[in-house]
């Protein structure tokens, strides 16, 4: 409605005193905004809304859905399915650590180390993301297939009797076990951990580490003290941005687990697209949804960067 | 026990290039497997050498026709985000206004929602509208979620332009017009390249929320997932292995070309100065 009075009548004689330059661009922002906005709105935030209202109706498909405020769904929903919802966390929880323990390394390697490497090495990161990642994962099958040298060599050193006594392979096989899930999913969000870290790591003054020094402070206490919790807004970064996509994420599951493995992601998908049960499959996502922001709010809260997001 | 020091000083490059091989094995394997000649249906294991795959990429039914959708829609939804999260960028960083907040957070989330989720309810609304899906619902998502990417993008490269050299341009008598072409723009022109960059990628590679909101249209990764099923053919390594060729050398050309720019620049400055 507004836009009816924002524009200026065509036909209106000029003003006798011209507004000061600054007010001229008073409108300009919200028009800026307006196309962008809306279309979050339409297609971001209201989807949300219209999944909430579905998640209280009742019927069938074929008769159509009515908002009956019926919560059992809920209750329902979790009480079935949270082995589902326990496994995705951990599974997420345990490739995140996996990430930060392996993206560490690399993106100090980048940002402090790498010299006249250092553009290579960014290219070779990023550039996996233009090959499909259905493909890469696909490509985990042949690696960590039955007889294949991965699964040797962990046979060969007796690594696989301790991960199937844990409980994350089983017998001979890392193929369709919780190991290969987890491996899949930090391998498929490790980029995403790695570029926060370097760019919060490379903000990091040089000097700070050779002052570190000079004070008598040996490698492994500078890392300590100076470098990591000056990366500590990469890091906050980084584990949300592999943490809440692992944690709905179905595709590894599917490619390289079994039906042990599957995830909350993999229900939802089945619920929406194969059992055509809306309120439950809506109920389950916004379960999840909750579930993340609480955590999330959580460790944000924690570990003390509220300003960060 | 020299050895050992070696080790202890070059640690973290050890590990950091180990992360590397991690990253990039499964591409090697890709590399590898397309010059394969499988024996039955699945590409898992090796059998034989053979170019076959790579004479002819589009001789698997459905393969390339997805891929031209993939490109299409990838190319639409870049533009799409491009253009209206550079006009959100410029907006939150350069004007103080109300709701501020709330717009913020709005732009936030999308990126913080796992994909199941959104693709689950922008699935409802479109069954609930009667939508018919296909190309359109799936462009329509991919705006969606790149447009936070692209504003996250943008907005890094202007907040860090100094606005005084647009004062300075409009000193000089350039019109606002005049002042956004020949000195924003260009200014923010990286920023908005990596926000365009970033989308097409994304688009392009996206499978869970496009799978939601697909109906029959097949993308290619729509594509790769079904033939996970059914038997993978050989020429999706080849696809996957031309795409990240491509992608490295799009790369180096374009740091080869802005390394020459530079050094063209340094030539003038030092010529005047």
């Amino acid at each position: 409605m507004s836009t009816l009075t924002e524009a200026p009548p065509p036909l209106s004689p000029p003003a006798p005193e011209r507004k000061p330059p600054r007010k001229r661009g008073r409108w300009t922002p919200y028009w800026l905004l307006l196309p962008g906005i809306l279309w979050l709105v339409v297609f971001f935030a209201a989807p949300m809304v219209y999944q909430a209202s579905t998640s209280v109706q009742t019927g069938s498909l074929e008769e159509g859905y009515k908002v009956t405020w019926h919560f059992v769904t809920y209750w329902d929903a979790v009480s079935e399915y949270w082995p589902q919802f326990l496994r995705s966390v951990a599974y997420a929880a345990s490739a995140t650590v996996l990430c930060l323990l392996l993206g560490y390394p690399l993106a100090y390697l980048i940002a402090f180390r790498a010299g006249r490497w250092r553009n290579l090495i960014m290219i070779l990161v990023i550039a996996p993301f233009f090959t499909s990642f259905l493909i890469r994962t696909l490509a985990w099958k042949t690696i960590l297939a039955d007889g294949g040298p991965v699964v040797g060599v962990l046979n060969t050193l007796h690594v696989l009797d301790v991960t199937s006594w844990l409980g994350w392979t089983a017998g001979d096989r890392v193929l369709a076990t919780p190991l290969a899930v987890v491996c899949g999913l930090t391998y498929n969000f490790l980029p995403f951990m790695i570029l926060p870290l370097y760019t919060s790591l490379e903000r990091i003054d040089g000097r700070l580490h050779e002052a570190a020094g000079d004070l008598y402070a040996r490698p492994s206490t500078v890392f300590r003290k100076v470098t990591f919790p000056l990366s500590m807004p990469g890091v906050v970064s980084g584990t949300l941005l592999t943490f809440i996509p692992a944690t709905g994420d179905y595709v590894n599951a599917s490619l390289l687990g079994s039906a042990d493995t599957g995830m909350i992601g993999n229900v939802i998908q089945s619920q929406f697209l194969r059992v055509l049960d809306y309120p439950t499959a809506a109920a389950l996502s916004f379960v999840l949804m909750a579930a993340i922001l609480a955590m999330v709010t959580f460790y944000i809260r924690k570990s003390g960067t509220e300003d960060l997001v | 026990m020299t050895f050992v020091n070696w080790l202890k000083r070059n640690l973290v490059v050890i590990a950091g290039l180990l992360t590397l091989a991690y990253l990039l094995l499964p591409n090697v394997i890709v590399t590898i497997f397309s010059f394969n000649k499988p024996n039955g249906r699945f590409n898992y294991e090796w059998q034989q050498f053979s170019t076959d795959a790579w004479k002819d990429p589009c001789g698997v039914s459905g393969l390339c026709g997805s891929l031209s959708i993939s490109l299409q829609i990838a190319l639409w939804a870049t533009l799409g985000a491009t253009a209206l999260g550079t006009a959100i960028a410029f907006a939150l960083v350069r004007y103080r206004f109300r709701a501020r907040g709330a717009i913020n957070s709005l732009i936030f989330l999308p990126m913080a929602m796992p994909e199941v989720v959104m693709a689950a309810s922008l699935l409802t609304l479109f069954l609930n509208m009667g939508a018919r899906l296909g190309f359109w619902t799936i462009l329509i998502a991919h705006i969606m979620f790149c447009l936070s990417f692209v504003v996250t993008a943008v907005k890094a490269r202007v907040m860090s332009m100094d606005p005084r050299l647009e004062q300075a341009a409009q000193d000089l008598y350039a019109g606002p017009f005049q002042t956004f072409v020949r000195v924003t723009l260009p200014i923010a022109a990286p920023g908005i390249a990596a926000g365009a960059l970033l989308a097409f990628a994304l688009s392009f590679d996206d499978f869970i929320i496009t799978n939601f909101n697909a109906g029959s249209t097949v993308t290619f990764p729509m594509f790769v997932w079904g033939s996970a099923q059914r038997g993978t053919p050989v020429q999706i390594n080849v696809i996957g292995t031309a795409m990240f060729v491509i992608a490295v050398l799009f790369v180096l050309a374009s740091m080869v070309v802005g390394n020459r720019r530079n050094r063209r620049k340094a030539c003038s400055t030092s010529v005047y100065s």
